[in-house]
C-alpha cells in the first residue's frame, strides 16, 4: 500500500505534518497515520489562545479501535482550531492533508521547524 | 511464544487486512474499515474468520453428565442439533469462561451400538482451549466418568456469516436447506462436497450462521462465501451494541471476577442442575448481587474505554468501564461496565472519567440496538 506524502510540508516521527505559511504553522496527521488508526470518531484539541511548546501533547485523536496522542511540531500560540472536526471527525480519514487539518499555531520561532523530517525522510521512516 | 495463525492468514493478508494479537492468535482486525464492515453486517451480510475460537469435542456414555457438571445451563435439555449459551464457573460461582454447547448427532462406536453415544461440541474462547481441555480431563478423572474429551481447535476453522441477508447467502451454499433452522439450532450440511457444522448462532445481534469447517478446507469454503470480509474490530463494535460480553474483558477470573448474575447472564444458570459453582450461585441468587453490569451512553463528548473509572455525580468512583466504543450504528459513545446496583437503574446519571475529565453519562438498557 502506498500513502500520500506531499513534499510541500514537514513531518514528525509521530506522524503529524506541519505546513508553514508566513510564520503560521498548520498541523494535521498523515495519510499513513489515518490509515493505521482507521475510522476517526473523536478529536480533542486545545483552545485558541493556548500556548504550546514543541513536542508537547497538543490533543488526542480517537478512532473506533484506538486512542492516540498528538504532538506539537512547533512552539507558539494556537490561532485556529478546525471545529469542523468536532461534528465530522471522518474528515481526517477522507482528506488528512486538507480538510482534515487540526489547528494552526503562530510559531514563536520558525527555526524550530528545522528539526522536523522532510517528506523523503518521513517516507523512509514508514517504509 | 509465536502467535497461532488461522488457516487463512495468507489470504487475509493478500486482501489487505490489518492484524492484531487476540488470545494468542494473529487475527484480522480490519479489512476495509470498521465502519463499512459494521454497516454490512447490520444492513446486509458480512463474514468473519473466527478460527481462534476453541473447538472441544466430548463423547461417551457419560458425556452428558460431564457437560452438565461443568457448565451452568441444563445440557440434558439439548436434543441433537440444539445448542445453548452457558457459563463455565469455578467452585465460587465465578465465571471462568462463556461458551456455546452444541449437541452433535450421536457418535457410533463399536462398543456403543446402533444408537451411539451422546456427543457434544463446545466452543470456549480464544486461547482458553488448553486449560479448558485440562479442566474437563481432570474432573472426568476425579469423577470416574467415561467420556472422551478432544481438543480439536487446530482441526477446525470457524466462520461467522452474519447479517439480515446471511440466511439467503448460506442457504444458497448448502446442498441441504438450512433456512429453517431456528435460533440456536444446528445441523451438518454440505458445501461444495465438504461436510460443515452449520449453526444459527452468532455474536453480532444479527441473524446469521456460524460454520465449523475442517481446517484443510477452510480456504476453499472461505472463497465461496461471497460477501464483505469483516475483522475483529467490527465484531467488537457489533457485540457491544448487542450488549454481549467479551471473555477476559467484561469478566475475567483474575482481573474482573464476576458471577453470571452480576454479568447479566443469569439466564445461563439452571440451579436445578448439578454443576461446579452451583451451590455458591444459589446463595447469590437468594441474597442478590451488590454490583451488576450496565450499559451506558456518554452524553458529553468523548469515548468510554476499557478501564476508565465510573463515578457518581459527586465524583466518587463507583465502578469501571469494561468495554466501550463509538457506536457506528447509533453514532453515540456507548459502553458496558459494573456499578453498585443502586446506580444500575436505566436513566441514572453517572460520569465516566476520560483522561482526567468527568464526562456525563447515562445508564441505558442493553442491548443498545434491536437484536434477533
Amino acid at each position: 500500500m502506498s500513502f500520500d506524502i506531499p513534499d510541500d510540508r514537514q513531518y514528525l516521527e509521530s506522524h503529524e505534518w506541519a505546513l508553514e505559511t508566513d510564520g503560521v504553522v498548520r498541523v494535521g496527521i498523515t495519510d499513513f497515520a489515518q490509515d493505521e488508526l482507521g475510522d476517526v470518531v473523536f478529536v480533542e484539541l486545545p483552545g485558541e489562545g493556548d500556548h504550546l511548546k514543541q513536542e508537547d501533547d497538543l490533543g488526542v485523536i480517537e478512532s473506533i479501535k484506538a486512542v492516540s496522542d498528538l504532538y506539537a511540531p512547533v512552539s507558539g500560540e494556537v490561532t485556529a482550531v478546525n471545529e469542523a472536526l468536532f461534528d465530522a471527525p471522518e474528515l481526517v480519514n477522507e482528506d488528512p492533508f486538507g480538510e482534515g487539518w487540526m489547528l494552526e499555531i503562530d510559531a514563536d520561532d520558525t527555526a524550530e521547524l528545522e528539526a522536523l523530517l522532510t517528506a523523503e525522510a518521513y517516507e523512509d521512516q514508514i517504509a | 511464544m509465536p502467535l497461532q495463525t488461522p488457516p487463512l492468514r495468507g489470504a487475509h493478508d493478500e486482501r489487505g487486512a490489518k492484524f492484531t494479537e487476540f488470545g494468542g492468535w494473529d487475527m484480522p482486525v480490519e479489512f476495509d474499515s470498521i465502519r463499512t464492515e459494521h454497516a454490512a453486517v447490520r444492513e446486509d451480510v458480512g463474514v468473519f474468520d473466527v478460527s481462534h475460537m476453541g473447538q472441544m469435542h466430548v463423547t461417551g456414555p457419560d458425556a452428558t453428565t460431564l457437560m452438565q457438571r461443568l457448565t451452568s445451563n441444563d445440557v440434558s435439555r439439548l436434543a441433537v442439533g440444539d445448542s445453548q449459551y452457558a457459563a463455565i464457573t469455578n467452585e465460587e460461582g465465578i465465571i471462568i469462561d462463556d461458551t456455546v454447547v452444541y449437541r452433535l448427532p450421536n457418535e457410533t462406536t463399536a462398543s456403543s451400538g446402533e444408537h451411539g453415544e451422546p456427543t457434544y461440541l463446545f466452543v470456549p474462547n480464544a486461547g482458553t482451549d488448553e486449560e479448558t481441555h485440562e479442566r474437563w480431563i481432570s474432573y472426568r478423572n476425579e469423577w470416574g466418568l467415561e467420556a472422551t474429551v478432544d481438543n480439536r481447535t487446530d482441526e477446525y476453522a470457524m466462520f461467522a456469516v452474519q447479517g439480515p441477508n446471511a440466511p439467503t447467502l448460506v442457504d444458497e451454499l448448502t446442498d441441504e436447506s438450512v433456512a429453517d433452522l431456528a435460533r440456536f439450532e444446528a445441523q451438518y450440511a454440505t458445501i461444495d462436497g465438504v461436510t460443515c457444522w452449520i449453526a444459527r448462532t452468532g455474536y453480532t445481534g444479527e441473524d446469521g450462521f456460524e460454520l465449523i469447517i475442517p481446517w484443510s478446507e477452510a480456504e476453499h469454503i472461505w472463497g465461496l462465501i461471497d460477501c464483505l470480509p469483516c475483522g475483529l474490530g467490527a465484531r467488537d463494535t457489533l457485540r457491544i451494541e448487542a450488549g454481549l460480553l467479551l471473555s477476559g474483558q467484561d469478566f475475567d477470573l483474575e482481573s474482573n471476577p464476576r458471577t453470571p448474575y452480576e454479568a447479566g447472564i443469569g439466564f445461563t444458570v439452571d440451579l436445578e442442575t448439578e454443576f461446579v459453582g452451583r451451590d455458591a450461585l444459589e446463595q447469590v441468587d437468594v441474597e442478590g448481587v451488590d454490583e451488576k453490569l450496565i450499559g451506558l451512553q456518554l452524553i458529553d463528548r468523548g469515548v468510554p474505554r476499557h478501564g476508565y473509572d465510573i463515578t457518581n455525580t459527586d465524583g466518587r468512583v463507583v465502578g469501571t468501564v469494561t468495554s466501550g466504543t463509538m457506536s457506528p450504528s447509533l453514532d453515540k459513545p456507548i459502553g458496558l461496565g459494573y456499578v453498585p446496583t443502586e446506580y444500575a437503574e436505566p436513566g441514572t446519571t453517572l460520569q465516566v472519567v476520560v483522561r482526567g475529565q468527568s464526562k456525563k453519562a447515562r445508564v441505558e438498557t442493553t442491548p443498545f440496538i434491536d437484536t434477533v
